[in-house]
């Protein structure tokens, strides 16, 4: 791969890979769906199927951690995102509450275990 | 929006209200968070801090952007990457259907629409979906675009942010900054999934998607779409039946 070449292909992947294969669906939205309401059905199962996806990469995100997030034992990273689960339902539903205790959970659990 | 009738706002004061309502709503704190982390992520994958920028200037979405940037850092075949983030995507084609009836008058240009279908996202659709209802039709385009912006700008630089913190920190922060991303999806998801089958494919979603990254099956996230969402889809549709 020539210099030049290796310069340009990150930004030559995220038209390719992120900017086009994300804003097909915002065309679409815009050009071909005048009629279509939140409740039909297929809008109903394709926000389904996108909520599992989203879901997927939380998940693997917690469990398969990049980087830095790999060195806190993998029990300490379930349990401090369970914990800000139950903390977000606890206060009032509260996603800035939910995010600090599992946030300070993860903290304590890798001063504690970390390896 | 108290300016007297007698002397309606300018767009542009009417779009500096729009930026204005983006810094002070909940979601500035959600996408600080949000975008703290996917900085740290793109510094540990190796993308540079303008790329990170343009990213969010052009993608603005962060479930895609999060997928492009694991996808392409560990090196997976760019096929691969364009699929997952396209499955991520589907979401905003309903909000933007939903969204542009709000905005659309019968006189108002296709071009005036392409800005805000391009700035959808799951901030701004909400917020604008609960503030353009009482707003003169004339103005909501400007706040709309006013909103993203803010939104946009936040999550911009707090991108940079998280990228250079990322670079200097210990590793247990460094840690807590990459957690920052799934902790704050994980709940602002959960928040939004009000109805049953978005809870069920939540769930769904978070118990498959490991099991299929475990045994290395290609194409793990977006299996973890279709059986995830399609079981949560049938049991939505046998209990609509048995009601």
């Amino acid at each position: 791969m020539s210099a030049a070449l290796a310069e340009v292909w990150p930004y030559l992947l995220l038209v390719l890979v992120g900017f086009l294969p994300n804003e097909i669906w915002r065309l679409l939205g815009l050009l071909l769906a005048r009629g279509l309401n939140e409740e039909s059905e297929l809008v109903v199962c394709s926000r389904a199927v996108a909520t599992a996806i989203l879901a997927g990469v939380i998940a693997k995100l917690i469990l398969f951690s990049p980087g830095a997030l790999a060195s806190i034992p993998p029990s300490v990273r379930v349990t401090a995102a369970a914990c800000g689960f139950l903390a977000f339902l606890a206060i009032k539903r509260s996603v800035f509450a939910g995010v600090m205790v599992g946030e300070a959970v993860l903290l304590l659990g890798g001063f504690l275990f970390a390896r | 929006m108290s300016a007297p009738p007698e002397m309606p706002p300018s767009s542009a004061a009417v779009f500096f209200a729009g930026v204005k309502s983006a810094l002070t709503s909940v979601f500035f704190l959600v996408l600080m968070g949000t975008y703290i982390g996917i900085g740290a992520l793109a510094h540990d994958y190796g993308f540079s801090s303008a790329w990170l920028a343009l990213s969010s200037i052009l993608v603005w979405a962060s479930p895609g952007q999060v997928i492009l940037i694991s996808s392409l850092g560990l090196g997976a075949p760019p096929i691969e990457g364009a699929i997952a983030v396209t499955l991520s995507a589907i979401r905003l084609f309903p909000m933007v259907v939903a969204l542009l009836p709000l905005l659309r008058r019968p006189e108002t240009r296709l071009r005036d629409l392409l800005l805000p279908t391009h700035f959808t996202s799951v901030s701004m659709w909400i917020e604008s979906l609960r503030l353009l209802p009482t707003m003169p039709h004339g103005r909501r385009i400007a706040f709309c675009n006013g909103l993203s912006v803010g939104y946009q700008g936040t999550a911009v630089s707090f991108g940079f942010v998280g990228f250079y913190l990322a670079a200097g920190l210990p590793p247990l922060l460094a840690g807590a900054l990459l957690f920052l991303t799934p902790m704050s999806f994980l709940i602002s998801t959960a928040r939004n999934a009000k109805a049953m089958i978005d809870r069920l494919a939540l769930i769904f979603g978070l118990a498959i998607g490991p099991v299929l990254t475990y045994w290395h099956v290609s194409l793990d996230l977006m299996w973890t779409g279709i059986i995830g969402g399609s079981l949560a889809y049938g049991i939505h549709r046998l209990r609509e039946a048995a009601a």
